[in-house]
């Protein structure tokens, strides 16, 4: 375990993204519709936020206005205190199906965000990256060449080697088939461990949100607002068939399920 | 009935390629059996009046001509039509603005253009830095050709660019690129595939139009050797060239299908 590593629970986390009664609508051809509704969530720096909630609920919309490519209709979000205008390399979204250029190599992928910088330099930066995922020998490949487990890999080097301080997780494991999204959790597990980012990943896997997160906002359906927040209190790695994480399955199919009757 | 998958031997390409070849060249003799030059000629006459073609030399100054033509008018177009077909691509209103008039003037056959090509260029040679470019009579040919390569190159490009996936563009902009660099790093190579394809759909067509272009008070290429044989009543000249037309067309497919492979290759995608 890295000294970057944050100590859960522990020290008191300031606010690293603020999200103030968020309101998105769309506009269609048979009117507006509503996505989100007054949605209020605040992520704490270093830590590790999974958003569950119903397929279609918005919770992906909701992860884009965080990012910038999508701006709410209401409401105010805010990093570090700064509203967001706009995406930022300080905060690098990471695609549901992986989002890095068949046209370029791994290492140019994971140079992508680099700018311009003497080789050498850059050579030293992105080998780095290409290490911390595993990929060392697979530099000059071809994403066509490789599998989907190292694909995201890919991604995640490229978007790690920008230094951002938060990652954006849309559903980064939907497209793996389920023995590398094992395999594919532990690994953000260990960087996120590594490299002490905030994360927030959006998922319908309650699993896969118990498994990595530090704490579960359960999101309503559409339109949708922040149901709960749990805290995640599982020393890791977890174990879902340990009853305690049984429990917290439980108690959020339950939340979802009141959810679903209402 | 058979819809095999695999991809076919080399021997078996050549084998049955050579066939189907020969069948043809068998029922065009059958067909044409005892003509003379005057009426339909049948291959062996053609290939008489293709040696001639080409020991005179006049052969591979047509299609060194044609090919000249074809090469100016394509570039032209593809210099023309690729940048604006990203722009109509990238910019909403602006393919509002041309699209359009694009479609509308897309299905009028460079044929029709003939007139007017000959009213328009027919009087100026094409000068730079003091010499002569290409003359009169190649400005209203160049102009067919670039009026038949032209559309399929914008509509292709733009299309390509509108169909770039979003989370390529969103992911430049999340690592803060624009601008140039947007352009030469992602737009550009996920539109190239596409693009690629739209400039070997061009050159097919451009190639097709060469003919017609020819007619235009031109004493040079291959549609000339077609439109002058035929009113020397040389009808095994008229064959040849048509010959000659199909081979090059041939060479020109093939080598815009190695270019778009080779293209693909290099990026690490493959049409396969």
């Amino acid at each position: 375990m890295s000294e970057a590593m944050p100590e859960p629970g522990k020290t008191p986390r300031r606010d690293k993204i603020t999200v103030e009664g968020v309101d998105k609508t769309f506009p269609t051809k048979k009117g507006e519709v509503h996505v989100l509704d007054g949605v209020n969530l605040t992520v704490r720096e270093g830590e590790f936020l999974a958003i569950v909630g119903p397929s279609g609920c918005g919770k992906s919309t909701l992860l884009n206005c965080m990012a910038g490519f999508e701006r709410a209709s209401g409401g105010s979000i805010q990093v570090d205190g700064e509203e967001v205008t706009r995406p930022d390399p300080k905060r690098v979204f990471v695609f549901q199906e992986t989002g890095i250029f068949p046209w370029y190599s791994v290492w140019d992928n994971v140079g992508f965000g680099l700018g311009q910088m003497p080789f050498e330099a850059k050579d030293e930066h992105v080998m780095k990256y290409i290490r911390l995922v595993g990929l060392e020998g697979f530099e000059r490949s071809f994403p066509s060449e490789l599998s989907g487990g190292m694909k995201q890999r890919v991604e995640f080097a490229r978007a790690l080697a920008v230094e951002p301080d938060v990652l954006f997780l849309d559903e980064p494991f939907g497209a793996l088939d389920a023995f590398t999204r094992i395999e594919m959790r532990r690994e953000i597990v260990r960087i996120w461990e590594k490299t002490g980012k905030t994360c927030i990943l959006v998922t319908h896997d309650v699993s896969e949100a118990l498994e990595l997160a530090d704490r579960v906002a359960i999101m309503t359906r559409r339109p949708a607002t922040v149901h709960s927040v749990l805290d995640v209190d599982m020393p890791r790695p977890r174990d879902s068939d340990d009853p305690p994480f049984r429990e917290m399955k439980d108690l959020i199919f339950q939340v979802l399920g009141v959810e679903r009757r209402v | 009935m058979s819809h095999s998958q695999a991809p076919a031997t080399w021997w078996r390409k050549f084998a049955l390629g050579s066939l189907g070849f020969v069948v043809t060249i068998a029922l065009w003799q059958v067909a044409t059996w005892g003509n003379d030059i005057t009426e339909v000629p049948g291959p062996w006459l053609t290939l008489q009046g293709l040696r001639e073609l080409a020991t005179d030399g006049v052969l591979w100054r047509n299609i060194a001509a044609s090919v000249f033509r074809v090469a100016w008018g394509f570039c032209l177009a593809a210099g023309i039509g690729i940048p604006l077909g990203v722009w109509m691509g990238w910019n909403r209103d602006v393919v509002l603005f041309f699209n359009p008039t694009i479609q509308m003037m897309r299905p009028i056959s460079p044929i029709a253009w003939i007139p007017f090509a000959v009213v328009i260029f027919g009087g100026a040679n094409f000068m730079l830095a003091g010499r002569i470019l290409f003359d009169a009579s190649d400005s209203s040919a160049i102009f067919l050709i670039f009026l038949a390569s032209f559309f399929p190159i914008v509509t292709a490009t733009t299309s390509a660019v509108r169909s770039i996936e979003l989370k390529y563009l969103r992911s430049a902009a999340n690592f803060g690129v624009t601008g140039l660099g947007l352009f030469r790093r992602v737009i550009l190579p996920a539109a190239l595939p596409q693009i690629l394809t739209g400039l070997r759909l061009a050159l097919g067509i451009a190639w097709v139009v060469i003919v017609a272009a020819e007619m235009l008070g031109v004493t040079s290429g291959l549609g000339f050797q077609v439109n002058d044989s035929r009113n020397n009543l040389r009808m095994d000249y008229v064959a040849a060239a048509m010959v000659v037309i199909g081979l090059v067309g041939l060479a020109l497919d093939m080598a815009m299908s190695n270019l778009e492979a080779s293209a693909l290759a290099r990026r690490g995608m493959s049409r396969r």
